[in-house]
């Protein structure tokens, strides 16, 4: 047996029994993805921004809402990126932030997904009046920017977060209709789908059983590189009074707060690199993962 | 004589394009009695496999098919969806060409072959179903069949995927088999090994097939009667041995100067001239007229029927005189 794998520890008689190798190989390769160095990167990133916003309450030093020291202090041992202009600790809220901003990001992508998927792929599974009603609906939708489309949306709802979230879950079902439309149409045209059909499933056994699981890798992809991005869109509502309200410790609206007191630079560069790691993290993800789906560019 | 099992009379294909339409049937006629092999030969585009993906209701949906096909009693042509999914895999079992692309990479085999079990007997118990789809594996000879049936298609070669394709056709004991080029995809002896399994099962079932390709040499092995397809239509059918032993239409010769032949040694292999006609418009007169050496001006004039001559039917206007025209090609 020759070895392609330089870090596959040799079995012994591993070349003899050739069916129960099957399970340990495929577990080695799903180790191997994290050889990928942009899926390490975006995976410590993430991993370290999770870690934080589940146990934050638990060792920050102090609280996100009180005021803890004088105002405006400048970074400094106690207050390592300084304090805002009510005295609150600006570390504190950064970390704090990302209870705000992750959960968000997730819930949006996956309404998103869910709702502008299960429409893409009947509108491509089954084409005709599906296809027409879906996608128009979905032109008329993606012909506003994004952020004026998501600013109306809250502005009419109301601010808070819980209106920013429907208004960035309305401004991203069009992207996965689209997505999972175009991946539905390419895989229920290969063969394998039409030998499905000559055993006699249903068609939408076929669309669960046949199309759909293969429809999702370039989803999963885009669907992790749009975290950061509602991340990012999630501040900017904020940031414009239209997301979180104050005194909550969220991004876009420390970011705000910082702009008011231009000179004291670290309440808005705090926030600010907070957004920056985390969407850095989830490109590089979703880059990373990207590489390793898609068939042509592995290296294999 | 019995009720044939499938009956095609009068069956037209055409498809409609943005130029107009393409006949790509025109008028087949053809029966098949229960456990009889009958091989369809013809090249590409003579509407070979059209005709069988009609049965099925498998043509895109640009296609307009036309006259009657009767399955084990009953009208195929225009059937409701849900009485063509009762057939499809459940009394007509399909074997593709490309065992690559016909199955799902990413489930196991043995999921897939339950899958068509699980479609048509939804009560069978999952273990019993397992338990069949190893016995299916058996019988068409793959070795570790308990094992073999975790595997996914990529970690199985070419050969053993056609073996899978044609347990997944044979998993609810189907009175019919179509086998749309089951060897093209193969190289010669896997082709062979393949033709043996469905030999065999035809043995074991007695099940029915068609089988559809442009290799003689298949056709010969396993067919009982063969039907040469040429330009949409059936131009010559026959038992198997007449055909190819005193084959009547100057095609079905021609087909045959086209093998090569261990008994003729050092002569050269002779090519049918000119290329298949082109079927957006309806040829008037033969469709074979143009590449045919015995052609008279009468075959450009009027369409020839199918009648018999000597041991098999023919659609030709000088049948058999034709013949000798073109038989002396390849003597």
């Amino acid at each position: 047996m020759t070895i392609q794998d330089p870090h596959a520890i040799p079995t012994p008689g591993a070349d003899v029994v050739v069916a129960t190798r099957t399970p340990n190989r495929s577990r080695r390769s799903s180790l191997a993805m994290f050889r990928n160095p942009g899926i390490a990167f975006g995976t410590a990133i993430t991993l370290i921004w999770l870690v934080i916003m589940i146990t934050v309450h638990w060792w920050a030093p102090y609280d996100p809402y009180e005021s803890v020291g004088s105002r405006l202090q400048s970074p400094n041992g106690q207050h390592w990126f300084g304090t805002d202009a009510l005295g609150r600790d600006v570390f504190t809220r950064v970390l704090y932030g990302s209870r705000q901003s992750l959960p968000i990001a997730v819930l949006v992508i996956a309404s998103a997904l869910l709702i502008g998927g299960t429409l893409g792929a009947l509108a491509g599974y089954f084409g005709k009046f599906a296809d027409t009603a879906v996608m128009r609906l979905a032109d008329v939708t993606m012909a506003f920017p994004p952020i004026l489309l998501a600013m109306a949306v809250a502005a009419a709802l109301g601010p808070g977060l819980r209106n920013g979230f429907f208004a960035m879950v309305i401004v991203w079902w069009p992207i996965y209709a689209r997505l999972l439309r175009a991946q539905v149409m390419a895989v229920k045209q290969r063969e394998h789908i039409e030998a499905a059909v000559t055993v006699g499933a249903t068609r939408g056994r076929i669309l669960r059983r046949h199309v759909l699981p293969l429809s999702f890798t370039g989803v999963m992809v885009n669907a992790t590189m749009d975290l950061g991005q509602v991340v990012l869109l999630t501040a900017s509502l904020s940031f414009l009074g239209l997301g979180a309200v104050p005194p909550a410790p969220e991004w876009g609206a420390m970011i705000t707060e910082g702009a008011k007191n231009f000179y004291q630079w670290w309440i808005a560069v705090a926030p600010g690199l907070a957004i920056a790691t985390v969407v850095l993290g989830f490109n590089f993800l979703g880059d990373g993962l990207r590489d390793v789906l898609d068939v042509r560019s592995a290296q294999r | 004589m019995r009720d044939a099992l499938l009956t095609l009379k009068g069956l037209s294909v055409e498809f409609a394009v943005s130029t107009g339409s393409v006949h790509a049937v025109r008028g087949v006629d053809l029966d098949v009695q229960r456990g009889e092999v009958v091989g369809i030969v013809g090249e590409s585009g003579s509407g070979k496999s059209a005709t069988m993906l009609a049965l099925l209701g498998l043509l895109a949906p640009n296609a307009v098919v036309g006259g009657s096909a009767r399955f084990d009693g009953s009208e195929i042509i225009g059937a409701t969806g849900s009485h063509l999914r009762s057939l499809r895999g459940g009394k007509i079992g399909m074997i593709f060409q490309d065992p690559m692309t016909s199955l799902n990479p990413v489930l196991t085999i043995g999921h897939q072959i339950a899958e068509a079990i699980e479609v048509h007997q939804p009560t069978m118990r999952p273990k019993r179903v397992m338990a069949r789809v190893q016995e299916l594996l058996e019988m068409v000879s793959i070795p570790h069949a308990s094992e073999r049936m975790r595997s996914h298609p990529h970690e199985l070669s070419g050969g053993m995927r056609q073996r899978v394709m044609i347990a997944m056709a044979v998993a609810n004991e189907p009175e019919l088999i179509i086998a749309d080029e089951p060897t093209t995809a193969l190289d010669v002896t896997i082709q062979a090994q393949i033709l043996e399994v469905l030999a065999d099962l035809r043995q074991r079932t007695n099940t029915a097939m068609v089988i559809i390709t442009h290799d003689l040499g298949v056709v010969a092995g396993v067919a009982d009667r063969v039907n040469v397809m040429y330009g949409g239509r059936v131009v010559e059918r026959g038992n198997v041995d007449d055909l190819f032993y005193s084959g009547e239409h100057p095609y079905t010769n021609g087909l045959l100067a086209c093998l090569p032949r261990l008994d003729r040694r050092g002569q050269s292999i002779e090519p049918i001239g000119g290329a298949p006609p082109v079927l957006d418009v309806l040829p008037t007169g033969c469709s074979f007229a143009p590449r045919c050496g015995a052609a008279q001006p009468e075959c450009n004039a009027s369409d020839p029927v199918l009648r018999r001559v000597g041991a098999t039917e023919v659609a030709c206007h000088f049948a058999p005189d034709a013949a000798r025209v073109s038989r002396k090609v390849t003597v």
